[in-house]
């Protein structure tokens, strides 16, 4: 698959700090590329240069073989961006803001169809400043693609919102992709870059701390695999123990924990029939992004 | 490159749609705001009929002189219009626009956010224009006044005023961090420059000094150029020269030191 986005070795420092001290990395042609990093990680700061927004300091950016400074008239045809903090005026209603910035573009895309696609023909009369959040976000999202653009920019798209419009946004963001839109989606939700990236790339105080699929990180953080079960009968612990796929045992009350490598779940399991015990109320415990993310970079996300 | 050619071809005749519906919706949103609508034309209005109303202002303001205190607050009221239009609605709108990121969205489409501020431009100078037409028709036609004796004088002095207070509006734009500072300086702005237009006591009825502090000033420029038109005489190049003064220096400070985020 081609390249859509190519960054290398971009630098950018505002007057007191580094926002961004070395950012490589390449979006692929139809993919959810998903940037990932807690707050001040220069996450937007990445993006915004990529929109042509911001002139880097050092290092080399093309988006669909454009420059996004040099070449931004046409970069704003093939790119549409939902950039965090991008309002509109307060008494502008949802289907005036649809209709202007169609006008904008030369070939743009059906506004009626987006608004129906969007849930929002009902809001058609509502005043931008009357929208609930996941409203806005949705009008924000179809501004974005109003000029039926090759590549969407999607910054922290679904802060603020609760879990319900969250979801739907995701729903919304897959089937953008189904119609062939590259997406970059900036975001420091975990579940979201889990639930929709095909690749991230984990940054941290302006560097890329790594790029791979979600699994992929998972799998390269090395995290323990963790099994919970109550045995059917007591058990001796030196059975589990005794066992080179795992590591410890742990006692939850009357649960077992058992930690180990990823084939530890066979291993437990065949051990426990050989001994007529069944484990009830087994759970299994996937080693998370979350979990990953804490081993590259050393850091917890921030909260929510 | 041919391919490249044919497919820009139709931005051109797009272009101007896209403007147009700026300036259309820019002018909707100043309605819809109100305060172009209500402290820029509907108070001066009310201000022009109650004091149409009053007798006593019908005497002339200098011995012998042919000019009313009545005829004199029709200038005054369009300079108010002029003023509340381009020193209060357009800086706390486009600061605002600035401060929400409306101007940011708008640089990530092909219609960048300068077509936004002209189309501010257009939309206030266009309610500005229904507003001294309509200020015009209630003053002949309700109370007797007739029209500036010279009419090309004074839609020259009109513009160049409006242009001085926009121009002033752009630069507060400017210069302002944010939509409340720009509020803030804009109606700090509006009452010195209304007294020196003579909205309290006619400008000759001021001590010496201030007459010529007013003469100095956007509004008072502005008034003595609409005086010179109603009286029948082309604006002295004076109040002229002053006004053109704002317009330039406004737009070359305004241009220096805009944000667009």
């Amino acid at each position: 698959m081609p390249a859509v986005i190519e960054v290398r070795n971009l630098h950018k420092r505002y007057a007191d700090k580094v926002a961004v001290e070395d950012v490589s990395l390449t979006v692929q042609e139809g993919e959810i590329f998903g940037i990932l990093g807690p707050n001040g990680a220069g996450k937007t700061t990445t993006v915004e240069c990529i929109a042509g927004l911001r002139t880097p300091d050092r290092g080399e950016i093309t988006v669909c073989g454009l420059d996004p400074r040099r070449d931004r008239a046409e970069l704003t045809r093939r790119l549409g961006v939902q950039l965090q903090a991008g309002q509109l005026p307060e008494r502008l209603k949802v289907a005036e803001a649809l209709e202007l910035y169609s006008s904008f573009y030369r070939d743009p895309a059906d506004w009626r169809a987006l608004m129906h696609g969007l849930n929002l023909a009902d809001k058609a009369k509502t005043a931008y400043a009357k929208l609930s959040g996941g409203q806005k976000q949705r009008l924000s999202i179809a501004l974005a693609l109003l000029g039926n653009p090759r590549v969407a920019i999607l910054d922290e798209l679904t802060t603020g919102l609760d879990p319900q419009a969250r979801r739907d946004t995701w729903e919304l963001i897959e089937e953008v992709r189904a119609r062939g839109v590259t997406i970059v989606l900036v975001t420091h939700f975990m579940e979201e870059a889990e639930r929709l990236c095909d690749r991230l790339a984990l940054i941290d105080a302006g560097r890329v701390m790594a790029v791979d699929t979600p699994a992929g990180l998972t799998a390269r953080a090395h995290i323990e695999q963790r099994i919970q079960f109550r045995p059917s009968r007591p058990l001796d612990e030196r059975l589990l123990t005794g066992l080179p796929e795992v590591s410890r045992v742990t006692r939850r009350g009357e649960l077992l924990v058992v930690h180990g490598d990823e084939n530890v779940l066979t291993a437990v399991t065949a051990a426990l029939a050989r001994n007529q015990i069944v484990a009830e109320r087994l759970r299994i415990e996937q080693a998370s992004l979350e979990e990953a993310f804490v081993q590259l970079t050393g850091k917890h996300l921030a909260s929510h | 490159m041919s391919a490249l050619n044919t497919a820009t071809a139709p931005i051109a005749a797009k272009r101007p749609s896209a403007t147009w519906r700026l300036i259309k919706t820019e002018s909707t949103l100043s309605i819809r705001d109100k305060v172009g609508p209500l402290w820029g034309v509907g108070c001066p209005l009310i201000v022009l009929i109650i004091l149409g109303m009053v007798p006593a202002l019908r005497e002339p303001v200098e011995a012998g002189g042919s000019l009313t205190y009545f005829d004199l607050y029709v200038p005054v009221l369009i300079l108010f219009n002029l003023a509340i239009l381009a020193l209060s609605a357009l800086p706390t709108t486009l600061a605002g626009y600035r401060e929400n990121g409306v101007l940011r969205r708008m640089r990530t489409t092909p219609v960048g956010p300068v077509r936004v501020l002209a189309a501010q431009l257009v939309a206030n100078s266009a309610i500005a224009l229904v507003a001294t037409a309509l200020f015009l028709a209630v003053a002949g036609f309700g109370f007797g006044i007739d029209l500036p004796r010279n009419v090309f004088g004074f839609v020259f002095a009109w513009l160049l005023a409006a242009a001085a207070l926009l121009s002033i509006g752009l630069m507060i734009t400017a210069l302002a961090p944010g939509r409340g500072p720009a509020t803030a300086i804009g109606t700090v702005l509006f009452f010195p420059m209304m007294f020196f237009a003579g909205l309290w006591v006619p400008v000759a009825q001021m001590p010496e000094m201030l007459q010529t502090i007013s003469h100095y000033t956007p509004l008072g420029a502005g008034m003595q150029a609409f005086q010179d038109a109603y009286l029948g005489s082309f604006p002295s190049a004076g109040p002229l020269l002053t006004l053109a003064a704002y317009a330039v220096g406004g737009t070359v400070v305004a241009i220096r030191w805009f944000r667009w985020e």
